[in-house]
């Protein structure tokens, strides 16, 4: 481990020319900004890392607005990279200068919002799914289809959370539509309608959910991918399913704006950003799951981002969030609250 | 002369209640008033954010049935939750004015006040830990009885219930009781002289003489419960929808405070149109 972080780190300091000052913009506590990471990359690159740190997508793409040439390397959520190529703020990525890129997977480097515009405007870095898991008590092997959620014998022992956007994106699985384009808006409702006497209560948070599922009062309920794996980690019996009818994924890239000065610095950070080194110990601090494949096929095997999401086959099903319009947004929360009022 | 004492007296009145009104106006009135200007905006007007005047958050309620519905639900359980409250309050209310005395008495009133002493989370969440299923409740029951039976409360109508009944009951036990303390004894043994059974004397004396405490009991667990939302919401799972979950939806989950004051000041004024219309009937009850 450390020696292939060694390796790592000489590579990286033959690509870099001279110590530059990268300026990273992030969620906090998000990965690039955990201690012995920045450390790691300093020691091989003489690069140092300072961050800045947003609260909101809508923050981050003011900062890029307001202040040219003051960040190297940004974390872009995959539904805004379209809107931020078209509005010219992030610059193509020259995948030739980030070696480890040939492992990332190739249905995310293709990734339709990532390369808009034609070319790559960000490169994949980690991503998750809000799918369902399971009680493993109630099921000796985990069901393959999304219809359990609707199966009678588990009336009364089923729960989604209390959103409407998610409650509508599950039930457009369900009806086999794309989560991001529903054109059967009537389909889903009805599919709804039926899931109501299923469902005994909303969970609100990972703790509500985790007391729910550990008191088995739940059979099967929707939930995060981390979360799942967080719960998982704590011993609770469930397992997180993705079913054939698919998932709700989301997609984190990072990106370098076209302002930034320092664009190879840029690289060698994203490079480290996406090495196995550096994800593997990230894992066991509890990483959402990462779009390298040798990242994933690195982690012991009983990591939930290895048996359960790293396997290629899970991605394809995967339909990634594109933004959901203000309009849509209030018609689907309209939806929902309708439904909860007719209980 | 008398003129000048009457100023004199107006004036040490004024002195007198002015910290009671300036407390009124910073802690009633001028949030009351944040909150009716909130409802008439676009958007929140702070945060940078862009907002102009609007009605719109009052015509969304007239936009779709959902928050009709959803009030008179919540004006229905406003009504089940007072009825319960004030049948059980009654008997206990008579029983530590009229039968229990001395320190016993003390006792007892120091139970009654003291779920008051305890988080109303606390409450909530030990009646979850009761109603669910094989929880205190369903061992309990299965305990005592021989055949197997299931006791599933949780997340129902009925836990709503008992939580908001659990919760109000104490002010109109407090209310009944000083009511029935005020009820002359002698009216009592009066009636009982001149012959009036048990149940004549409970409905010509001792009703009608403390019915001021059982509606002023009555209207202060009414006006909290029609806009009640966390019993709703922690007990009745996916029945918990009501009229006060959604407002606080507006202002805790969707950040849409201008829709959320408007839909409390609608509230506010069906809930006093209904004791407008009520006033008659209540006054004559009163006398």
């Amino acid at each position: 481990m450390k020696k292939l972080l060694l390796t790592t780190a000489a590579i990286l300091a033959g690509s870099a020319a001279f110590a530059e000052e990268i300026r990273v913009l992030n969620w906090q506590g998000y990965g690039t900004d955990i201690d012995w990471a920045v450390a790691a990359y300093t020691e091989a690159t003489g690069n140092t890392v300072v961050h800045e740190y947003f609260t909101s997508e809508q923050e981050m793409m003011t900062k890029l607005r307001t202040n040219p040439g003051a960040y190297d390397v940004v974390l872009v959520n995959s539904a805004f990279t379209g809107q931020m190529q078209a509005e010219g703020l992030l610059a193509a990525i020259d995948a030739s200068k980030i070696p480890n890129f040939k492992d990332v997977d190739p249905a995310f480097a293709t990734n339709e919002d990532l390369n808009a515009g034609g070319a790559l405007h960000g490169v994949p870095w980690t991503w998750g799914l809000t799918s369902f898991a399971v009680n493993t008590g109630d099921f000796a092997t985990p069901p393959t289809s999304i219809s359990v959620l609707w199966d009678p014998a588990y009336k009364g022992r089923i729960s989604i959370r209390d959103d409407g956007l998610e409650a509508v994106q599950l039930a457009a699985l369900a009806t086999g539509q794309n989560i991001n384009a529903i054109t059967d808006l009537d389909a889903v409702k009805a599919k709804l309608t039926e899931l109501m006497p299923q469902i005994s209560t909303y969970w609100g948070s990972e703790n509500d959910w985790n007391q729910y599922m550990a008191a088995g009062d739940l059979a099967a309920a929707s939930y995060w991918s981390g979360s799942a794996a967080r719960a998982i980690g704590k011993g609770l019996p469930v397992a997180f399913v993705v079913p054939d009818e698919g998932a709700i994924g989301w997609l984190d890239g990072l990106s370098v704006p076209t302002t930034s000065t320092k664009q190879d610095a840029a690289y060698s950070f994203i490079n480290w950003m996406i090495d196995p080194a550096f994800y593997v110990k990230w894992d066991t601090e509890g990483a959402p799951a990462t779009s390298n494949m040798a990242a994933a096929a690195a982690l012991p095997e009983t990591s939930f981002n290895r048996a359960v999401l790293g396997d290629a086959a899970v991605v394809a099903k995967v339909q990634f969030m594109k933004p959901v319009s203000d309009a849509d947004r209030e018609k689907y929360l309209a939806l929902w609250q309708e439904l909860k009022a007719a209980q | 002369m008398s003129n000048s004492l009457a100023r004199q007296d107006r004036l040490r009145a004024l002195m007198l209640l002015s910290p009671a009104y300036l407390w009124l106006t910073a802690a009633v009135f001028l949030p009351l008033s944040a909150m009716a200007f909130f409802s008439f905006l676009t958007d929140v007007p702070f945060g940078g954010r862009q907002w102009s005047v609007t009605l719109a958050n009052f015509a969304a309620f007239f936009k779709t049935p959902t928050y009709a519905i959803l009030l008179w639900k919540s004006l229905q359980l406003g009504l089940i939750v007072t009825t319960l409250c004030v049948i059980i309050a009654f008997p206990c209310a008579y029983v530590l004015a009229k039968v229990i005395k001395g320190r016993w008495r003390e006792a007892m009133f120091l139970l009654v006040i003291l779920p008051f002493w305890s988080n109303s989370l606390v409450r909530i969440f030990s009646w979850a830990i009761v109603l669910r299923g094989n929880g205190v409740l369903d061992r309990a029951v299965n305990a005592v009885l021989p055949w197997d039976v299931k006791v599933n409360l949780m997340f129902s109508h009925s836990a709503i219930v008992i939580g908001l009944v659990h919760s109000y009951l104490p002010y109109v036990i407090l209310t009944a009781y000083l009511a029935l303390q005020a009820l002359d004894d002698s009216l009592i043994e009066a009636a009982r002289s001149l012959g009036a059974k048990r149940r004549t004397i409970l409905w010509r004396i001792i009703l009608p003489l403390s019915m001021p405490g059982l509606i002023a009991g009555a209207v202060l667990v009414f006006v909290p419960v029609v806009g009640s939302f966390m019993e709703p919401r922690l007990l009745g799972g996916r029945v918990g929808t009501y009229y006060g979950t959604v407002i606080e939806d507006q202002f805790v989950a969707v950040f849409n405070w201008p829709l959320g004051a408007a839909l409390s000041f609608i509230l506010l004024a069906v809930v006093l149109v209904i004791l407008a219309v009520a006033s008659p009937v209540l006054r004559r009850a009163q006398t």
